[in-house]
């Protein structure tokens, strides 16, 4: 199955991605083979089989306590943000 | 020459003052400073540091410590976050981002004293098989600049291969540690899932990333191992397991080890790779091994069930950029949304966007039980393969990649061709399993992997065949043209 441009922009826009004018062209072909490439997996008989979340069977992720573990570090960890304001994370107005 | 000393002997010249880390520091940088420039291995050298930790190093051991890897330089793979320094993924949506912590890996090697030169280059966000899709550009293979080093661990790799450094931290979500180590003509190690921690590095793939290890021989890697694995709280899918002396293990005879050969990996392979192997087989017997011929009828649909499963993980992992906390932000956005789609359009490279693109189609509405939930029983079905054949041998051999290291340039246009570069190499990951590559031979003057792929935990016994075959062949200590 070939993908269209719409498509493409639908999930360009699901995966919160711009995509120019030059890529769509590239990105409407180079998804298309690549869905055509999984498609392989639909030939296969699968039924009775459970799906498979984790490599290691038996393995579950642990738990840990709700307990503070790290102290506050939120000076060094906002040196990293495009742009704070008192401590506060800022962005393009959302609310008028 | 020091750069062509193991790992051992250099920890017996520290050991003995013939030389102090210091000196080896400033040897190494020289050297990174002289060859780097030619292969971009290197993305962000950190000279002043790595002086900085060799002369912690020296005094340690002036205090009487020990260790195998006290002073002993390296570099990371810059997919692992390292305190102060900055942590690129080989993005740009990270060009600006200095790590605030060190990742686990990162921490545990920093306190066995090994010395930190500096920071890889890699495919961007670990997604590419010859590095090409680095924001830092692509890395030349010290066998031949105009040709990939593979990847995604594509700078460790190379920069191991001309020896700028003993040895080099990697990951691998598909292949990406084995492929490059093929490729480049060292000795590569991906540990089973959850043998080593993942706590700050950037994820990729979740249910298959893995850190492991590049270096110039088995014994190197299996020092490097030792320190590396273990159980990590912070890593929530990190096993509990105690973990095991490899280097101690290295020296067990073969003899009676059982290796199944994986006629799948040979249907189509070239004659004059299937010959490489053929000749690594003769090796194995004559150190007592058993070769038998077994089959996995569904590791063929390994890659397609990669290429479902790996970009719908992705597309999770990295809905985590959007510009607010860290990373990249579009300049003058006009709205929140705006904000994210042009931040992320811009800071991710094609590869990336790709990826991204095909795990969010995968699992959106309507699609989602075709394939994701396909590929996850076919994952189950390839699994139960591998589970099968370990009931019948120790450890299964094949090639690492289905050719030699192809031209810059040659397979870029085209994802699904790049894709089968990991032919042999995702059954592994998907199954959860240790595998390492190792040289055994060149096709037109490249090098070529033989792959090694065991049971779970059976990192120890990879090591040791691996150790054992370079005990009895050279490959391993070849170096490219210039590198000597």
């Amino acid at each position: 199955m070939n993908l269209t441009r719409q498509d493409v922009e639908k999930i360009a826009h699901l995966a919160r991605l711009s995509i120019t004018e030059q890529e769509m062209p590239v990105y409407v072909t180079s998804l298309s083979s690549i869905v055509n490439f999984v498609d392989e997996l639909s030939r296969v008989d699968t039924g009775g089989v459970e799906p498979m979340a984790h490599p290691l069977e038996g393995q579950h992720q642990r738990l840990r306590a709700d307990a503070v573990s790290e102290s506050d570090h939120h000076e060094k960890y906002q040196a990293n943000a495009p742009a704070v304001q008192a401590g506060l994370y800022v962005v393009p107005r959302v609310i008028e | 020459m020091l750069h062509n000393l193991s790992i051992g002997e250099l920890g017996r010249r520290l050991n003995s003052g013939q030389i102090s880390s210091a000196e080896l520091a400033r040897y190494f940088l020289a050297r990174i400073e002289r060859l780097n420039p030619a292969l971009n291995a290197l993305i962000t050298p950190t000279p002043e540091l790595a002086l900085a930790q060799a002369k912690d190093a020296d005094r340690r051991r002036a205090a009487g410590e020990q260790g195998p890897l006290l002073g002993i330089p390296l570099i990371h793979k810059d997919i692992f976050c390292t305190n102060g320094v900055r942590t690129s993924c080989g993005s740009r949506m990270l060009d600006n981002f200095i790590a605030p912590y060190d990742a686990t890996v990162v921490a545990q090697l920093k306190a066995a004293g090994a010395v930190m030169l500096g920071k890889a280059n890699m495919d961007e966000f670990a997604m590419g098989s010859s590095n090409e899709t680095s924001f830092y550009g692509p890395v030349g293979n010290p066998w031949d600049t105009t040709k990939v080093p593979g990847g995604s661990s594509g700078g460790s790799a190379a920069a191991t291969a001309a020896r700028l450094v003993p040895f080099a931290t990697g990951t691998d979500t598909g292949g990406s540690i084995r492929q490059p180590a093929a490729l480049t003509g060292v000795t590569g190690v991906k540990p089973t899932y959850g043998r080593v921690s993942r706590f700050g590095m950037i994820a990729f793939a979740s249910s298959l990333d893995q850190a492991g290890v590049l270096a110039c021989s088995a014994e190197d890697a299996a020092i490097v191992l030792k320190v590396m694995a273990g159980f990590d709280p912070r890593d929530s899918t990190s096993i509990d397991l105690p973990v095991p002396d490899y280097p101690a293990a290295l020296n067990a005879p073969l003899a009676g080890l059982k290796i199944g050969l994986l006629r799948e990996f040979f249907d189509g392979l070239e004659a004059r790779n299937t010959a490489l192997i053929q000749d690594a087989l003769r090796i194995y017997r004559g150190l007592g091994a058993e070769t038998v011929e077994v089959s996995l009828p569904h590791l063929p649909l390994s890659v397609p069930t990669y290429y479902v499963v790996a970009p719908a993980e992705c597309s999770s992992n990295l809905s985590r950029f959007d510009g607010v906390r860290y990373g990249y932000r579009c300049t003058q956005p006009k709205d929140l949304l705006d904000m994210y789609k042009r931040s992320r359009g811009e800071g991710f490279g094609a590869e990336v966007k790709r990826r991204i693109m095909t795990g969010t189609y995968v699992l959106s509405a309507g699609y989602f039980d075709a394939y994701y939930l396909k590929a996850q029983k076919v994952r189950r079905l390839i699994t139960d393969d591998f589970r099968k054949a370990f009931e019948r041998v120790d450890l299964l051999i094949g090639p690492t990649t289905p050719t030699p290291a192809f031209a810059i340039g040659a397979k870029i246009d085209d994802p699904v061709t790049m894709y089968l570069n990991d032919i042999y190499t995702i059954g592994a990951n998907l199954a959860g399993l240790p595998g390492l590559s190792l040289p055994c031979g060149f096709v037109e003057e490249l090098p070529m992997g033989l792959q090694l792929i065991g049971p779970h935990f059976s990192e120890g016994k990879l090591l040791n065949a691996a150790h054992q075959f370079q005990q009895a062949t050279d490959w391993h200590r070849r170096s490219p043209r210039g590198y000597e």
